[in-house]
């Protein structure tokens, strides 16, 4: 049967900045092609951010992305630091590579839940968010908000770790490993999920070059790229702490890559507290001489990298932002097709975009011989899937 | 070697100015024409990683920024291409050499108004389709919707 | 107060449009459904399609690619529908105010019932606002 169907996703799917529409062309149970429609959360930063001083841009580009609301504000103070050649203090850098990581935790704690609920895991979904919450606690305590903390300030941080608050963050963290040992033996061990996830939406190592992708998606092609490694910033070279990378490429690698990063970031954290040393927070920046800097970081989806150049004045004249998605994203090209239609759920889902975006749409059919789906549906097909494979597996 | 110094070597005759900010930060101009010769050389030789590609409005000319990433040393090459022509600015496409160049492209198309030669798909990509076809926001001269 | 509203105050089923935003609003309404605040005890629930919702909860400033579709939604869906805008963002475009891509706060597109403001809105005050929009909805 070559009866063609297409089935959009989207637009919205709010969990991230850069929203897509994906148009899934589909034959029988195959997808055989996939369209990417983005543009949809476009606000035009980077014009803002050319109105705005050096101090306010930090703020702004906060706002591009409420998950990594640290991520965009610790790449553009590195990029305008390296254009000033500012030096900052020891202490500050500890400061921002605690924040940085306790936002890697609660990403990837984030995904994992939204992962579960791809493929008809409610429970994944509800357990690993409610352990989030800790997390956001510890943010909300050192920075005052749970989201958007307005750490990062050209030259430094804007608030210090209190020394009371220190034995709260190292229990948060004592705390977390039971609960990540209970994930990762849930998600690891589970028949189901392996069925559901080995072997599906393949990326392998030559399309993930040929794609440019970042992050937790090019490590688990078996392409060793971290940041926080290859071009240190922030405290990351003090510390001891190593790159998770899998070979496979397929859904699973993907997940493992998340769940054993996290037992890193908690290694970071804590090293971070001990090694911690005593000064001043922040360094006295006089002006933004002429000049082009960049500043790149390992946001919890891949390298999120900004490039700023000033002409002496008070604002920037050109800040360029790219997002690491904006790279993982185009990858789902290949990533898709020649799967089944009830695993394109995940698989989309799989770089970290998010999965509002299947299900926050409402679809007109205008074509009255072509089968119109809704984001709803491709997740409900998703979910009994699951339903089926797990029945098959007790007869 | 640094990889800086070996696109030094490789493109001696070609190299208009290069300036080194740190051991880390290089940023190397060249003439639009040479530029997909050198992303060739730095993307497959040297097995760099590209990073993204920046457009720049400045007063005289508008400058394409190439960003690449060595990754096993750390190290960032920017490529740099002025375009003069300021009504009509046109460089050759790094998409067929590789994809993740696809979308920038498009990106700084319409934001710009560069035009981009053998670009397979070069279409809108964030702007809705219904805003004027000579909307270029990030020009500095950019009129008023 | 007639048979519809009384039926709809028991039991808000709840739609979410994201109009641009920064995804923390977002986050932050999911995160209100999750173990800590748990609304769906009180019958609040997320659907997939807003022809079954009560309530429309719109995030993030509305550009020219969002602004006519989430005046669709509205028209999709079926009346009584009350639209609660979050986020500083959605009720008066916060930083973005100033961009080429900002086309109107959200009140302006659609008959707005109850605005919870935050830049985000921690999950306490989104179900404060929620209370309150069931308290006016009962007169």
């Amino acid at each position: 049967m070559s009866h063609r169907v297409i089935v959009p996703i989207g637009p919205y799917h709010p969990l991230q900045e850069e929203p897509e529409f994906f148009k899934l062309y589909v034959e029988g149970e195959k997808v055989v092609d996939i369209d990417i429609v983005i543009g949809y959360m476009h606000r035009g930063i980077e014009k803002l951010s050319e109105s705005k001083h050096f101090d306010q841009v930090s703020f702004l580009v906060e706002r591009i992305c409420g998950i990594c609301s640290n991520s965009h504000p610790f790449a553009y103070v590195n990029a305008v630091e390296d254009l000033a050649r500012i030096s900052v203090p020891e202490r500050a850098l500890f400061i921002r590579t605690i924040i940085a990581e306790l936002e890697r935790l609660h990403s990837h704690l984030l995904w994992l839940g939204l992962a579960g609920h791809f493929i008809g895991y409610n429970t994944v979904w509800m357990w690993s968010w409610k352990y989030r919450e800790p997390v956001l606690d510890i943010l909300e305590l050192i920075t005052g908000n749970r989201q958007h903390y307005a750490m990062m300030t050209v030259g430094g941080v804007r608030r210090d770790i209190r020394k009371e608050d220190i034995p709260e963050i190292k229990k948060m963290t004592h705390d977390l490993i039971p609960v990540l040992n209970m994930f990762k033996g849930a998600v690891m061990d589970d028949p189901v999920i392996h069925a559901r996830t080995r072997k599906v939406g393949i990326l392998t190592k030559e399309e993930a070059i040929d794609y440019c992708v970042v992050g937790p998606t090019a490590r688990a092609s078996g392409i060793p790229i971290d940041i926080r490694k290859d071009d240190p910033y922030g405290a990351y070279d003090r510390i001891d702490w190593k790159i998770i990378t899998q070979e496979e490429g397929d859904i699973f690698a993907k997940l493992v890559v998340r769940v054993l990063e996290m037992y890193e970031s908690i290694r970071i954290i804590e090293q971070c507290l001990d090694k911690m040393p005593e000064g001043p927070i922040d360094a006295d920046v006089k002006e933004i001489p002429q000049g082009e800097g960049i500043g790149h970081i390992e946001a919890p989806r891949g390298e999120c990298f900004h490039y700023v150049r000033s002409d002496g004045t008070n604002s920037p004249i050109r800040h360029k932002i790219r997002a690491p998605s904006y790279m993982n994203v185009a990858s789902n090209k290949v990533a898709a097709v020649g799967g089944t239609i009830s695993d394109a759920a995940i698989t989309l889902a799989a770089v970290d975009p998010c999965y509002c975006c299947t299900e926050r749409t409402a679809v007109i059919d205008k074509d009255s011989d072509k089968k119109i789906m809704n984001g709803w549906d491709l997740v409900r097909l998703s979910q009994e899937k699951t339903v089926r494979l797990k029945k098959g597996l007790s007869k | 070697m640094p990889i800086s110094d070996t696109i030094k070597n490789e493109f001696s005759k070609e190299i208009l100015e290069i300036k080194e900010h740190s051991n880390v930060r290089t940023y190397i101009s060249l003439e639009p024409k040479d530029i997909p010769k050198a992303a060739r050389f730095v993307f497959k030789d040297l097995d760099c990683r590209f990073v993204t590609a920046s457009g720049i409005d400045t007063p005289d000319c508008i400058e394409i920024l190439y960003h690449f990433s060595h990754d096993a040393s750390g190290e960032m090459i920017t490529l740099k291409a002025k375009l003069k022509d300021k009504k009509n600015p046109h460089i050759e496409s790094l998409a067929p050499l590789m994809k993740g160049a696809e979308w920038i492209e498009r990106e700084i198309w319409e934001m710009l108004g560069v035009q981009f030669d053998n670009h397979p798909n070069l279409k809108r990509l964030l702007l809705d389709e219904e805003l004027p076809e000579d909307f270029h926001p990030l020009r500095k001269e950019k009129k008023e919707l | 107060m007639n048979l519809k509203l009384k039926a709809l105050t028991k039991s808000l089923w709840v739609f979410h449009a994201a109009c641009s935003p920064c995804n923390n609003c977002d986050i932050e309404i999911l995160d209100v459904l999750t173990p800590r605040y748990d609304v769906e005890r009180f019958g609040i629930q997320l659907v997939g399609s807003v022809r079954h919702a009560d309530v429309l909860l719109v995030s993030g400033v509305p550009n020219y690619k969002t602004a006519k579709r989430l005046k669709l939604l509205y028209e999709q869906a079926a009346k009584p529908c009350f639209v609660v805008s979050i986020g500083t963002c959605a009720i008066g475009g916060n930083f973005f105010r100033h961009s080429y891509n900002f086309v109107k706060p959200v009140d302006e597109i659609v008959p707005v019932a109850a605005y919870i403001p935050g830049c985000p809105p921690k999950p306490e005050a989104i179900i404060m606002g929620v209370v309150k929009l069931i308290n006016s909805l009962k007169g």
